[in-house]
């Protein structure tokens, strides 16, 4: 399955999620569904996209996060999903798109392709709910477990590696970090 | 309980954290070390604070800039060779979205350092937050420290840029 397929059947269950996505592939398809302000694209400091959802989700227990990954980010911090584990946020959930490939940066085969089995290591890390889907079915199945219940979730999807055509959003990175806080800020204040 | 060597600053220690409550901080992230133990566990007994300690210190500007994102007035609390782990999230993170992080870093391998293997670690440091461009400011006294942290609090929202108050041997150890 694609990514993109998947991010199709995601997009309009999202909600007022706040959703920070790793760079790339993903950031360009969530873009071209609809930017919300309740998006934030990271597009660089590959890892810290999981990080980021952690501390939205620790500080604003109110809210609900997701996190939408890939295999080269996750692997780039492993640790990530120790700390994960150990903290458990019951509003956070870690949706990492493996296509086996470091894509955006050339194509190279990625650890993933060789045999590391990442939702393996989420449970080793201690990661109570974690699944690994193949088919847009069984990942949304996946993703409706996540957003009714009430701990942590990891879902690894199993996909293509393709992306998008093209690489441009008309948003700038501080623009995209200012227009995130702002939402935050007034969904806080009730004005959201 | 955690054992440490005895030359640790309790005092100084208990300081340093009425600086961060006084800063209207109540979410640290760290990475437990040495210097670090009686702070943390000041932190780690208070209903007040919410303490998430990391695998790695690069995660803990993640996690920092999350709760600034949401808000939240934090600090991150980690040894100056953990900085060293996390300067790609300062530069490619911090940086570039302009999110601001008070970074408590404890300088080890500076002066008085007698142990080998801190001292590229520590002669390192300044120079590397300086090639970045960051505010740096040393805490070596107990009294100015509170301030101190509240100042640098007030410079990274203000800045919207990471600090680095450096804690020094001379305010940690006996």
């Amino acid at each position: 399955m694609k990514r993109a397929e998947c991010l199709g059947a995601l997009y309009p269950e999202l909600g007022d999620r706040l959703v920070v996505t790793n760079m790339g592939a993903c950031a360009q398809e969530l873009y071209d569904l609809g930017h919300r302000e309740s998006f934030f694209y990271l597009q660089h400091a590959m890892g810290l996209a999981s990080s980021i959802g952690l501390g939205l989700a620790l500080t604003l227990p109110e809210e609900r996060v997701v996190v939408l990954d890939g295999d080269g980010s996750v692997l780039m911090n492993l640790g990530g999903l120790a700390t994960l584990g150990r903290y458990r946020p019951p509003n956070l959930t870690h949706i990492v798109f493996d296509n086996g490939s470091l894509l955006s940066t050339g194509g190279f085969p990625s650890h993933t392709a060789a045999g590391t089995d990442l939702a393996a290591v989420a449970r080793g890390a201690g990661c109570p709910r974690v699944s690994r889907v193949g088919t847009v079915y069984q990942f949304m199945e996946a993703v409706s477990e996540a957003f009714a219940g009430d701990e942590v979730a990891v879902i690894v999807a199993t996909v293509e590696a393709v992306g998008p055509d093209h690489y441009a959003m008309d948003l700038l990175l501080p623009e995209n970090a200012f227009r995130f806080r702002r939402f935050i800020a007034g969904r806080r204040t009730g004005g959201g | 309980m955690v054992v440490v060597p005895m030359t640790v600053s309790r005092d100084n220690s208990k300081a340093i954290y009425q600086g961060i409550k006084a800063a209207g901080i109540r979410f640290l992230t760290a990475l437990p070390e040495t210097w670090l133990v009686y702070l943390l566990q000041l932190a780690a007994d208070d209903p007040e604070m919410t303490l998430v300690e990391v695998a790695r210190e690069e995660e803990a500007v993640g996690i920092a800039a999350g709760a600034y994102f949401g808000g939240r007035p934090n600090a991150l609390l980690m040894q100056n060779h953990g900085f060293l782990a996390s300067i790609n999230g300062v530069v490619s993170l911090a940086m570039l979205y302009r999110v601001p992080l008070v970074m408590l870093i404890a300088h080890r391998g500076h002066w008085g350092e007698p142990h080998p293997w801190h001292t590229q670690g520590g002669i390192v440091t300044e120079p590397v937050l300086r090639a970045l461009g960051l505010p740096v400011e040393h805490a070596r006294d107990p009294r100015a420290v509170g301030r101190q942290i509240q100042e640098a609090h007030t410079l990274a929202w203000a800045s919207l840029s990471p600090v680095a108050l450096l804690l020094t041997r001379d305010l940690m150890e006996d």
